[in-house]
């Protein structure tokens, strides 16, 4: 690895690593509780008793941004492990067998492509409403088609290799072929496709929760947080500040491993 | 021409399976909107009445056939909640959506391509790795993120623009313009790092190749070679990008516009998903896809001018 990808892929190791310690962090416990209001720390400023200070009910940020890390990293996996556990089977099949069926599952793929994550996930949620679990469906079906389209390509690819021809000699049948043959070679393709994943998956879950689409409250998400921070935004600035910058660190990590992993 | 006419029979035809999906998904949904319109006020006679009248009774297929006769002449019905029709409903929206696309696209395009050429001509000097490593901060800072950190700096401490006094386009067009740049500003900056970034690597392996050398050699100046040649081709990639990134603008506005309260697209349709409006969120994205496979249809065929020897 040249100097420059090796710093870049330290980095976002780094960051991920951050990231999820503050996961953890939040599952296991959080400094104060995320749920109590306390009228006497409404809006309190950054201090040793409160990291990132305090929202407009008087609840710790700190303690919110880390249920909000856990909560976004747990929908974004179940919404990676929706996109990318589908697209690869659609993927497969579609571009080993081919015929009538490939042409007709890639137009619709494609039609489905062309269209952002989030319009995708807001269409879904308009037809089965808003929630977390809506969410993870919503979310998840409209990152299919881009693991199909990777996976399509790649099985395209091997699919006319030597070595696959030599195995149908020996008879193996089409499903011993995908299986054994044909997806453990997708495995480096598969990586990085899912830490990207990751990386749109952690925005688009901000963005769908900042317009309020999400996590119901009072659970803290935190794209939630920044949409109600911004209310209060003359009086104390800093409450938006600190959650958009946990989702940026976020995505920073995300996007530097996956520019680095597996190229 | 043979080129473009299949360019837009496919397109068409995109089109005709974007609507029949999200047609037949939303007959599909639980829950009956005539119900829902009349609320505790429903009788048996009263919803059948209603029923009848919203076209529910009669087959999905006949509805469809309706419908998209409906659509061909422009009517995409009423809405449920504003009774009012769709058309005349999202006009002025979507005016303002793509005014607020256009701007951030010609804002990311105005500032990208100069900063990706300066980028490829001082690689690998300290400026360089400083611009890219802000590249890549700015890449990943959402954009409702830097929309609020907009009207932080700009908006409440140098008090440029006023956060939430939206004026709509056809009272004053030009205030409407200012007001609306820093939104177009927040949706562009995540996508201006991307193309300064494409554009730098695709130039500095245009310009390794070895035509340039042969250029240089014929005793070309540097300059000359670069802009005629290297440029050229180095751009094809990044217009195909930004084809594509025009489809997550319209995205991002829909975001971005619930961070300055611009009432577009998006204000529109989140309330008409809250409030299960069916007719307006079916057009809304019918609309949309339809923007998303122009601007597609666009990009190929340029992609085809550039670079006659592409057939995408």
């Amino acid at each position: 690895m040249e100097r420059s990808k090796k710093v870049k892929f330290i980095t976002g190791l780094v960051i991920t690593a951050v990231v999820l310690i503050m996961a953890v962090w939040g599952m296991i416990k959080t400094p104060y509780d995320p749920y109590t209001m306390d009228t006497s720390a409404k809006f309190a400023g950054v201090s040793f008793r409160h990291v990132f200070g305090c929202d407009q009910f008087g609840r710790d940020i700190f303690s919110r941004v880390l249920v909000g890390v856990r909560e976004t990293m747990f929908i974004s996996a179940c919404v990676v492990f929706i996109g990318a556990f589908l697209g690869t089977v659609i993927g497969t099949v579609t571009g080993y067998f081919g015929g009538w069926l490939d042409e007709f599952l890639m137009r619709i793929n494609d039609a489905l492509l062309a269209f952002p994550s989030v319009l995708l996930a807001l269409v879904v949620i308009g037809l089965f409403g808003s929630g977390k679990y809506q969410l993870i469906v919503a979310l998840g079906i409209a990152f299919i088609p881009s693991f199909a389209r990777i996976v399509r390509g790649e099985v395209l690819k091997i699919r006319n290799l030597d070595y696959i021809n030599a195995v149908k000699l020996y008879g193996a049948s089409n499903f011993r072929i995908l299986v054994v043959h044909i997806l453990p070679n997708l495995k480096t393709v598969l990586l990085s496709s899912i830490i990207i994943g990751f990386n749109n998956a952690v925005l688009a879950e901000a963005g769908m929760s900042y317009l309020g689409m999400g996590v119901a409250p009072p659970n803290p998400s935190l794209g939630r947080m920044l949409s109600e921070a911004q209310t209060y935004i003359f009086s104390s600035p800093l409450a938006a500040v600190f959650p958009g910058i946990v989702i940026a660190f976020m995505i920073l990590g995300f996007s530097l491993l996956g520019d680095t992993v597996g190229k | 021409m043979k080129y473009v006419l299949k360019k837009v029979t496919t397109m068409l035809i995109t089109l005709f399976v974007v609507s029949v999906l999200v047609f037949f998904s939303f007959s599909l949904i639980p829950g009956n909107p005539a119900l829902s319109k009349l609320g505790t006020e429903a009788t048996p006679e009263r919803l059948a009445a209603l029923e009848h009248e919203m076209g529910l009774d009669k087959p999905v297929v006949e509805r469809f056939g309706e419908w998209f006769v409906g659509v061909l002449k422009g009517d995409f019905g009423r809405s449920y909640s504003y009774n009012q029709s769709v058309t005349s409903l999202l006009k002025e929206k979507i005016a303002t959506t793509l005014i607020l696309s256009v701007m951030a696209i010609v804002i990311c395009v105005v500032i990208s391509l100069p900063l990706g050429i300066f980028m490829a001509r001082k690689s690998d000097s300290k400026l360089d790795i400083a611009l890219s490593a802000v590249n890549q901060i700015i890449m990943s800072i959402p954009s409702f993120f830097s929309g609020i950190i907009l009207t932080l700096i700009f908006g409440i401490t140098l008090k440029l623009f006023t956060p939430g006094a939206y004026v709509p386009y056809h009272s004053d067009f030009l205030k409407c313009i200012g007001y609306m740049f820093f939104p177009a500003l927040a949706i562009a900056l995540p996508k201006i790092s991307m193309v300064s970034k494409l554009l730098k690597d695709t130039v500095i392996k245009e310009a390794g190749k070895e035509y340039v050398r042969t250029a240089y050699s014929r005793g070309n100046a540097t300059k000359a070679v670069f802009y005629r040649h290297v440029l050229g081709n180095a751009l094809i990639p990044v217009i195909t990008f930004l084809g594509m990134t025009f489809a997550d603008i319209i995205a991002g506005s829909i975001i971005v516009e619930q961070v300055f309260s611009v009432p577009g697209l998006g204000r529109i349709l989140l309330t008409s998903i809250s409030g299960r409006d069916y007719p307006v969120i079916e057009a809304i994205i019918r609309l949309l896809a339809f923007f998303v496979v122009l601007s597609n249809l666009i990009v190929d065929l340029l992609y085809h001018k550039f670079d006659p020897r592409i057939h995408v």
